[in-house]
């Protein structure tokens, strides 16, 4: 059969690239490929010349100078000796710190939040709606500073601890409610194995891997246990009690390596202005944790609400016909089958959260935007090179975070077969 | 989308090339305002007084200028600006003068491409603490909770000291004044700690000033003062010579109720060169002949508006100290006019 766009015979001639259709849509693409990359050079060219008549050529040796300011949350070593690109650094851990917690506690609030706004329990379902409209319908910056004021303002200071009739005092001798922060217990180790050195960069504490090495494996042996148990059950009907085993490989090796260890806990105790020991929570950081938490949770509750409503009726029904019970059907059927049309949403409430983590100057908390953005461009005044930097950090933390889950979204997403 | 950032990145571009040409005195005039940087708000430096009308030392400074200008001190445009965006606003051309209690460090005046013109307040880093503590000296304040406001020399002065002191401290960085000055009544910090001067007028912000007391160190020099772009020698020339007239006028004896006169019947050589009368001081600035005397009519001499905004009569309770004329045993000393 003959069609009229049979392929031409012959050698390829320069004029197809634009009249042939095969060709044509790759040549429009190069050539705007071309003149973008153009665009983009002669404006990189013409700012890096502009900057270097103005005095101010890009350079980032500052970087490797001491930053001389001091962090007071710092997770790895630091003081104000320390280069400008520790400091960043620094504020780095501390922005990953809040929006790690963050992410946790949205969750956590968020799911329980999604499911109950569609519980039967009219009061219930309102208080949910209730907090839901609140929080996702005010700015995240005025929840921050809310909380921060909170903290301030409500809680005792820490001189009020002191004297034979204070007017605040601990709980339970090991917690302290102050308006600096939290003092909580921290765990000791008077057998310690040391740090080991990363590189130079930063020291892990060869206890947590110990100990988190121990809990790993007592974990393993558990779900051993518990596929076993599958098996049994599988042929015989009937299952073994397993909580006695599993309990007892999980826990009994974790308290012998906290006893080799010499675990105990170090109590916070007021000692000249402040508590000194125990662990210090500071308000800053609580106050953007649960700020900026409960706002994405409001978001993820929506989400979630959306997913389990996706889920059609039939399914819970049968579940039900099938004798399980309610919190079962949403356990086993209903969240498995959500999940799918949850993560990809879920995905940029977690992005959203990291990058408002950024408003953290606002409580004086230390994070990225205020280390390297913040007292590093000003001390420096290098402006477009740490704008630049820290763009491009938090572009890559989102990129982490977004490639992570994409790949648990392949995992949970409808397998067709 | 894209095209949009194109576009911005586009506009960025050229306006830095517009402004690394540009004579900022012209621009001035042909905007027929100058446009001063100052403070967010800091009692008797600038701040908005009840008609929202901006007052203050530095805000004095400004309206000055204004008046070398235009003979005219209203003629002038007020932005507030943090201590983190000052330096980018006047780098970018958002100001032509910024007068926001600035110290004068190398790294701002050659690495940040600024000038400085002079120094309007020969300041120092001092502590605040509540009475009530019975803190007499800054060096017992080991594992105290300080206040700092953040992006100023304030946070290297204090990690210098603390360091050679051998002492520790738990620092917690704030944005604003007002937000440092409600963190220190709650109790949240021990210790507010900034410019001496900074700290008196805020604590004559509070309910009961007599509760606080300024210890007694002072751990910096903090010479402060208005600042303008490098690269732009005659609008330095005019920013500068407008603070020495303010200064010479005091040294002088011309106060604004006394100027008029002065300009008519004076006997002074210097004082007519100062006020116009005499030589042409204007003309070389490119200012009108009686450039000085519209400076000194806006807001009076350095003593007067010293006395006005920040002296002994006021609530911020400033004695001259290092700011008296160098007659009187002080620092001030401006170059003659000649």
């Amino acid at each position: 059969m003959a069609i009229a766009s049979d392929p031409p015979k012959g050698g390829f001639q320069l004029s197809q690239l634009i009249y042939d259709t095969r060709y044509r849509s790759m040549t429009i693409q190069v050539a705007t490929l071309i003149g973008v990359l153009a665009l983009v050079f002669w404006l990189g060219a013409n700012v890096t010349e502009n900057l270097a008549e103005l005095g101010k050529p890009i350079d980032f040796g500052f970087l490797g100078e001491p930053a001389g300011y001091d962090i007071n949350q710092r997770l790895i070593e630091y003081d104000n000796q320390d280069i400008h690109a520790r400091a960043a650094f620094v504020g780095l851990l501390n922005t990953l710190l809040v929006a790690f917690l963050g992410c946790i506690l949205a969750t956590v609030v968020g799911v329980l939040v999604g499911v109950l706004r569609l519980s039967h329990n009219w009061i219930v379902a309102k208080i949910m709606t209730v907090y839901v409209e609140c929080f996702r319908n005010v700015p995240v910056l005025l929840w921050i500073v809310l909380a921060m004021a909170i903290m301030i303002e409500a809680l005792p200071q820490p001189r009020d601890f002191r004297g034979d009739d204070p007017a605040a005092s601990m709980l339970f001798d090991a917690f302290a409610f102050t308006n600096r922060g939290v003092y909580i217990p921290e765990p000791l180790f008077s057998r310690s194995l040391g740090d080991f050195s990363f590189f130079g960069i930063f020291d892990i504490s060869i206890d947590l891997i110990a100990i988190l090495a121990v809990l790993a494996a007592g974990i393993f042996t558990a779900k051993k246990i518990g596929a076993q148990a599958d098996q049994i059950q599988n042929q015989t009907g009937i299952r073994p009690k397993t909580w006695p085993k599993t309990a007892g490989v999980i826990l009994v090796p974790l308290l012998a390596i906290l006893a080799i260890l010499g675990f105990h806990l170090g109590y916070p105790a007021l000692k000249g202005f402040n508590f000194d020991g125990g662990t210090h929570l500071r308000n800053s950081l609580i106050a953007l944790w649960l700020a900026l938490s409960f706002y994405t949770a409001a978001f993820i509750a929506e989400i979630v609400r959306g997913g389990i409503m996706a889920i059609s009726k039939g399914q819970s029904e049968a579940a039900a016909a099938l004798g399980l019970r309610p919190n079962r059907i949403m356990r086993l059927v209903v969240l498995p089958q959500a999940l799918r049309i949850i993560i990809p949403p879920l995905i940029s409430q977690y992005l959203n959260l990291t990058k408002n983590s950024s408003l953290a100057i606002a409580v004086g908390y230390m994070d990225l935007t205020g280390t390297l953005m913040g007292i590093t461009l000003n001390q420096s005044g290098r402006e477009l090179e740490c704008v630049m930097l820290t763009m491009l950090i938090y572009l890559a933390i989102s990129l982490c975070i977004s490639g992570a889950f994409n790949i648990y979204n392949q995992r949970v997403k409808l397998k067709e077969r | 989308m894209t095209k949009k950032v194109f576009w911005g990145v586009l506009a960025a571009a050229s306006a830095v090339a517009g402004f690394a040409s540009a004579d900022t005195l012209d621009d001035v005039k042909a905007r027929g305002k100058l446009i001063c940087g100052t403070s967010t708000g800091l009692a008797g430096f600038s701040a908005p007084d009840a008609n929202g009308r901006y007052e203050g030392f530095d805000v004095a400074y400004c309206r000055a200028l204004a008046g070398a200008i235009f003979g005219d001190p209203e003629a002038v445009d007020f932005k507030p600006l943090t201590t983190t965006n000052r330096f980018s606003a006047l780098s970018a051309g958002e100001v032509d003068v910024l007068a926001r209690n600035t110290t004068w460090t190398l790294t701002r005046d050659v690495d940040l491409k600024n000038t400085f013109i002079g120094v309007n307040y020969y300041d120092g880093q001092g502590f605040m603490v509540p009475k009530e503590l019975g803190v007499t000296s800054a060096r017992e304040l080991d594992g105290a909770t300080v206040c700092i406001q953040t992006g100023t020399t304030t946070e290297l002065n204090l990690a210098d000291f603390f360091r050679a002191n051998n002492i520790s401290y738990e620092p917690v960085p704030i944005e604003t004044n007002a937000e440092a000055q409600q963190q220190y009544l709650a109790g949240a910090c021990d210790v507010y700690t900034t410019d001496a001067s900074g700290l008196a007028a805020t604590r004559a912000s509070f309910e009961a000033p007599g509760d606080h007391v300024i210890l007694p160190e002072i751990i910096s020099k903090e010479p402060l003062g208005p600042l303008v772009r490098q690269g732009d020698d005659h609008w330095a020339d005019i920013a500068s010579w407008t603070l020495n007239a303010l200064i010479a006028a005091e040294e002088l004896g011309v106060t604004s109720a006394n100027i008029d006169e002065l300009s008519e019947s004076t006997e002074n050589p210097e004082i007519a060169r100062l006020l116009g009368t005499e030589g042409n001081l204007g003309e070389m600035l490119g200012l009108s002949q009686d450039w000085a005397a519209n400076a000194i009519k806006a807001e009076g001499n350095y003593g007067e508006i010293f006395e006005k905004y920040i002296g002994e009569g006021t609530p911020i309770g400033l004695a001259r100290g290092l700011n008296a004329q160098w007659t009187e045993g002080g620092l001030l000393y401006a170059p003659p006019f000649r």
